[in-house]
């Protein structure tokens, strides 16, 4: 059978392009596949107890989710939005704090399942288009042969586990930072493992509080974040070494929380040098702005958490040289894979759908070829030019945060002042 | 400001098939298979589409009351004349559209034929023939909605037969859509002389100025067979770019939308009466 598109990959965002695709009423009569490795998830009712894994949504993929309707299905489940983001360092008193200026959210921090069940019930809206094969992992691609008017099919083969075979003008790879479609496509990937993990809990404040600040703190050791799940449950995301995750993972319940606590409040990283530096430095800046400093608050403290809800994952970055090939696009974490501490990852995804749909869809409308290179390429050079940049300083930031050197702090403790204090540079962050 | 060069080879238009040149085939044959390679010989062609299709279809979507986004030019059944490869056949044939794509060289039909094979949806929604237009104007008396000629009447021998048989094909108030280069110093300068001699970028010999057709002439010629033009626009190439777009000049390329007029009122039967008789007797009175 021959589709106008395969999704290869059912995870957030290859769900959410099939959906967005499906909805989009150029694609009306058009036949769309999702395959999927693992088994139909039902989502029925959610469980009482958060999940471990969440995101951080912004604004921009929350209207993307809307666009396909599946934001309505969040909203009715869970989410909590957030109004302030407040980032500071271990080992100075910088901080930063992110805030709009009128009453909008930043964003919204909801479960990855309930991303999943609100994409799933848009897609069974649109079955009649959007075929989805769960249980069906892709295990060979077949490419066609550049040159035309050849007797060959032209289309791209696609291998089934189970021994079926598809047909489809455009292959779109949304399998993950392990892309097979990446890889059978031969596309370069340029990757680098941190060696660091991701320690990811569920945690139940001390006091109900009106949890709405993302908080991230920067430690030698890496970034710890608390994310609002409630008034009295925050997600916790911690990139450190890979041992001293495994240690988390394995300490008691109580000494976890004190690791949590510890690591928030505690000063131990203070030197009396840099202190004293930037306490200049702030004053300094209070002279030129006065309404350049914020005032700081006080994240929550913690006092328990979930049971079973610890886990961890290792860390990396990753972007693929090339984004497109002749009927091949890749989205998501197939194409770039990024660090937590940006809270950026699945939002470059739906960035990456939101343009591609943009494309295919005008392509439909003008009666092109789906799989030709020339919308194709326009859809790499916008993403690139935008994820390469978020990508570079990600992984600076994630590198200067790293170490306790005097100098480097200091460059960032002011950095980190002087950029609180400028609107403009905030705003474009 | 570059120029707009054909890409495709002359193609010798005429009333009946003996009058095609063999040297003008055995060019053809060779390109026959070029027609498919976006970034090849016939890259700007494919590129016109980027501006002509939505051309089409915007003009007749604005024509017609109700329509589905997702095949817009559902229903509709058009004659794309001298269709070559098929370049634009096939986008119309994906908007919902019948189409038939007649093109003299059979090579041309043979590789647009094979190309559409692969997709279903396509070789059923389309059909080639390899023909003239003249050669199927007695079985296909007004069937068309719409006639497309994109960079075919400037290698057409006779452009008033031409465009009496895109009328006797075409329903009463159905669509022609044209696209060619006009006749000017301009066109002479950047369509001959860079683009063959000094760019290379078509090949020596494919254009014949003089066969050029200007847009008024072009109108003079439609109106004073039956057609109403309705609209007329300048088209670009940068080849730089390697994309079209609409200007306001018409010196080089430009594109063309006229409506076949309707069906003349009949005549009223009570009081005009005797006079249609007196008219009637005569008239076979002068012709017997």
């Amino acid at each position: 059978p021959l589709y106008d598109v395969v999704v290869s990959g059912g995870g957030m965002v290859g769900s959410a392009m099939a959906a967005v695709l499906g909805h989009d009423i150029h694609f009306h009569d058009k036949k769309i596949a999702l395959l999927e490795a693992g088994p139909r998830k039902e989502y029925d009712h959610m469980p009482d107890s958060y999940s471990n894994r969440v995101s951080s949504i912004s604004p921009g993929s929350a209207t993307l989710l809307s666009s396909c309707g599946a934001w309505d299905h969040v909203c009715s489940l869970r989410l909590k939005p957030f109004r302030r983001m407040q980032v500071w360092d271990a080992c100075s008193e910088a901080m930063i704090v992110f805030e709009k200026d009128d009453l909008d959210d930043m964003g919204y921090i909801v479960e990855n399942d309930v991303i999943m069940s609100a994409l799933t019930k848009q897609l069974d809206a649109v079955a009649d288009r959007v075929e989805v094969f769960y249980r069906s992992k892709a295990v060979g691609y077949t490419w066609p042969l550049p040159s035309h008017g050849c007797d060959t099919s032209p289309w791209v083969q696609v291998e089934l586990a189970d021994g079926r075979r598809l047909q489809t003008k455009l292959l779109i790879g949304a399998d993950g930072h392990n892309s097979m479609v990446r890889k059978e496509a031969e596309i370069k990937n340029i990757e680098h493992q941190y060696d660091q993990s991701a320690v990811v809990a569920t945690l139940h404040l001390s006091e109900a509080t009106d949890n709405n600040v993302a908080w991230q703190r920067f430690l030698p050791t890496g970034p710890i974040a608390l994310l609002p799940l409630s008034d009295t449950a925050s997600s916790l995301v911690w990139s450190t070494s890979h041992d001293h995750a495994s240690e988390l993972l394995a300490m008691d319940e109580e000494s976890f929380v004190d690791s949590i606590n510890s690591a928030f409040w505690s000063n131990i990283n203070h030197s009396d040098f840099i202190d004293t530096a930037g306490a200049m430095f702030r004053s300094a800046i209070s002279l030129l702005k006065p309404s350049g400093t914020a005032v700081r608050q006080l994240p929550p403290s913690v006092a328990e958490v979930d049971a079973e809800s610890r886990a961890m994952f290792p860390l990396g970055l990753g972007h693929a040289t090339e984004y497109v090939r002749p009927r091949v696009a890749l989205i998501g974490d197939a194409a770039h894979r990024v660090h937590p501490l940006a809270g950026q990852g699945v939002n470059l995804g739906f960035g990456d759908i939101a343009c591609l749909a943009h494309h295919l869809s005008a392509a439909a409308f003008n009666g092109s070829d789906l799989g030709s290179l020339k919308h194709l390429l326009k859809f790499e050079t916008e993403r690139q030019r935008h994820n390469v940049s978020l990508l570079a300083a990600t992984d600076v930031l994630k590198r200067l945060y790293s170490t306790t050197l005097a100098p480097l702090v200091l460059l960032r403790t002011w950095g980190l002042q002087a950029t609180n204090a400028l609107p403009p540079v905030k705003v474009r962050i | 400001q570059l120029s707009l060069f054909r890409f495709t080879v002359k193609r010798p238009f005429s009333t009946s098939h003996s009058s095609v040149d063999s040297k003008e085939i055995k060019k053809f044959q060779l390109l026959a298979q070029k027609w498919w390679d976006e970034e090849g010989e016939y890259a700007a062609l494919h590129s016109m589409n980027d501006i002509r299709v939505p051309f089409i279809r915007d003009t007749l979507l604005s024509m017609s009351s109700n329509y589905n986004l997702g095949n817009p030019l559902s229903g509709i059944k058009i004659l794309d004349v001298g269709c070559g490869g098929g370049l634009l056949s096939e986008p119309l044939g994906r908007l919902g559209a019948s189409v038939t794509g007649i093109d003299p060289v059979e090579d041309n039909i043979r590789t647009a034929d094979q190309h559409k094979s692969f997709d279903p949806v396509l070789a059923e929604r389309i059909q080639y023939k390899s023909s003239s237009l003249e050669e199927i104007v007695e079985e296909s008396m007004e069937t068309f909605d719409v006639i497309v000629a994109s960079e075919v009447v400037e290698h057409v021998a006779d452009l008033e037969m031409f465009i009496k048989c895109c009328s006797q094909v075409l329903k009463p108030e159905g669509s022609l859509f044209i696209t060619t280069i006009n006749k000017t110093q301009l066109s002479y300068v950047l369509g001959i002389v860079v683009a063959e001699k000094i760019m290379g970028i078509v090949p020596e010999g494919t254009h014949e100025w003089e066969k050029f057709v200007p847009p008024e002439e072009l109108e003079r010629l439609l109106e004073s067979n039956g057609f109403s033009v309705r609209s007329v626009k300048g088209m670009l190439y940068n080849p730089l770019s390697g994309s079209w777009s609409w200007v306001r000049s018409r010196s080089l390329n430009y594109a063309l939308h006229a409506v076949r007029a309707g069906a003349p009122p009949q005549p009223h039967a009570t009081d005009t009466l005797p006079e249609t008789d007196v008219q009637q007797r005569s008239a076979t009175a002068g012709t017997a």
